[in-house]
């Protein structure tokens, strides 16, 4: 079984289909056409770009290349879990506690995979390493950036109720514990229900793909339930540290509730 | 007399600087326009707000007391207070004594199922009585009482009073209390402080 190599004529015809559907809108004055368009062409052109970018990576394996694309990766995911707070934290604090547990968790858990489980040689080889890093990454960012928007709007609306147990001579630690737990269940959510929803609901996406590739559908599924299993570890390990983090960062050594250290929601 | 409290240049973003001292036993009154700081200088002393200057409970100085311990011993009690347990005792700190409890119930005329209450059905007098009550349990050293009567009646502001009274005499105790009423301020008696733009006038 091998793969069958798509022509540009045959993205050309789905390519259509997206035309057709900017036209209907148009028509019926829904005004998507153009953000519609707009999209479709930023899909073409971003993923041309890095199937390019993969391609030259793929014909110069070479460690410090990888290291260098898994770097850009996580300075991007760092970005995009930052940009997603409503209540993001004043300076350094609102890139880092982001980027850090990302690193810590979604690295740690791509490397000790393709090192024990994977099993390339050698072991960073692109092939394997890139997409891995991807999946984790795009997860643990979902994860982490739910987790701590849920932890810092929470905090924010229960604060007269946090100084209120601060007040009694609770700890931050007892004073928090509904609004930590709340952040940690709605960053590991999405992870658990697409655990249980899969195979069953959805076929996940990179089992499709294998599948579509010539893979036998079983070991597809061994490759979707290592995936799975590694991201359920770097989602939970990441949000539960990044949600541990930015806790422990609203309050200072004095144990005082700093809702300064947070900034001001952007008006718009 | 010895001071329980001793405050000395005490200073934050919108207060101060400001000094202050309190003696074993003795209830001081502060008044002053809404604005003008009174609830943001109960809230540097209880150490929810940072403030600079010189903090002393006793001989010891606050940074030497854990910021849980210093915030027991000296105890914010808020105009609104804040419920997280649906059940009136759920909410009450760690280790209280049912034999406090009830004794305070009974000195707030309130009956001893009151424990049992649902937060969402007490009325705000209720909530405000109960809210001085659970700081109690804590037996603290110092009180900063933010407007305590605010929403009672003349005979329940009359028996917190004597309430409040009757603690600092017993423990040896000191309280900052906060309050418009000029009656009041006659009933209570002691020293009435004026705050004006975060700073102190006697």
């Amino acid at each position: 079984m091998t793969l069958i190599i798509l022509s540009p004529w045959d993205l050309a015809l789905a390519g259509l289909l997206v035309g057709a559907l900017a036209g209907l809108t148009l028509w019926a004055g829904l005004g998507l056409g153009r953000s519609l368009l707009i999209a479709a062409a930023r899909t073409v052109v971003q993923l041309l770009l890095i199937g390019l970018v993969l391609q030259t990576l793929f014909d110069h394996a070479r460690l410090e290349w990888v290291a260098l694309m898994a770097l850009v990766m996580l300075l991007i995911a760092g970005y995009e879990v930052m940009a997603r707070q409503e209540r993001r934290f004043a300076g350094a604090w609102g890139y880092g506690i982001g980027a850090v547990t990302m690193f810590v968790s979604a690295f740690a858990v791509t490397v000790l995979a393709l090192t024990t489980m994977v099993g390339a040689a050698p072991w960073w080889t692109p092939q394997y390493a890139i997409p891995l890093l991807g999946m984790l990454l795009g997860n643990t960012m979902t994860g982490i950036a739910l987790g701590l928007d849920r932890l810092t709007q929470a905090v924010w609306r229960e604060r007269s109720l946090i100084e209120g147990r601060l007040a009694l001579g609770e700890s931050w630690m007892a004073a928090t514990t509904t609004m930590r737990r709340q952040a940690a269940r709605s960053g590991l959510m999405p992870t658990i229900n697409a655990m249980a929803a899969a195979g069953v609901v959805s076929l996940p996406g990179m089992m499709t793909g294998q599948i579509l590739a010539g893979a036998p559908p079983v070991e597809a599924v061994k490759y979707q339930i290592l995936i799975m299993f590694l991201i359920a570890a770097g989602t939970g390990f990441g949000t539960l540290g990044a949600v541990r983090l930015a806790s422990r960062r609203l309050f200072d050594q004095r144990e005082r509730l700093r809702l300064d250290r947070l900034r001001p929601i952007a008006r718009r | 007399m010895n001071a329980l409290l001793d405050v000395l240049d005490l200073e934050t973003a919108r207060l101060g600087p400001l000094s202050l001292r309190l003696a074993v036993g003795e209830l001081v009154q502060v008044t002053g326009a809404s604005g003008s700081g009174k609830s943001l200088l109960l809230r540097a002393l209880a150490d929810l707000d940072a403030s600079r200057g010189l903090v002393r409970l006793g001989d010891c100085d606050r940074d030497r007391i854990a910021p849980g311990d210093w915030r027991r011993q000296v105890a914010y009690v808020p105009a609104e207070t804040a419920w997280w347990a649906p059940r009136v005792d759920g909410n009450f700190p760690p280790g209280w004594r049912l034999h406090d409890a009830k004794s305070w119930l009974a000195c707030f005329a309130l009956p001893d199922d009151a424990l049992d209450w649902e937060i969402e059905r007490l009325s705000s007098g209720e909530r405000q009585r109960l809210g001085l009550l659970r700081a109690l349990l804590n037996r603290p050293r110092v009180l900063l009482l933010d407007e305590p009567t605010a929403n009672l009646d003349r005979e329940n502001t009359q028996r917190l009073e004597a309430a409040v009274r009757r603690y600092l005499a017993e423990h040896g105790a000191g309280a900052i209390w906060v309050s418009h009423d000029r009656l009041q301020q006659d009933r209570l008696g002691g020293r009435v402080l004026e705050i004006h733009d975060g700073r102190l006038r006697s």
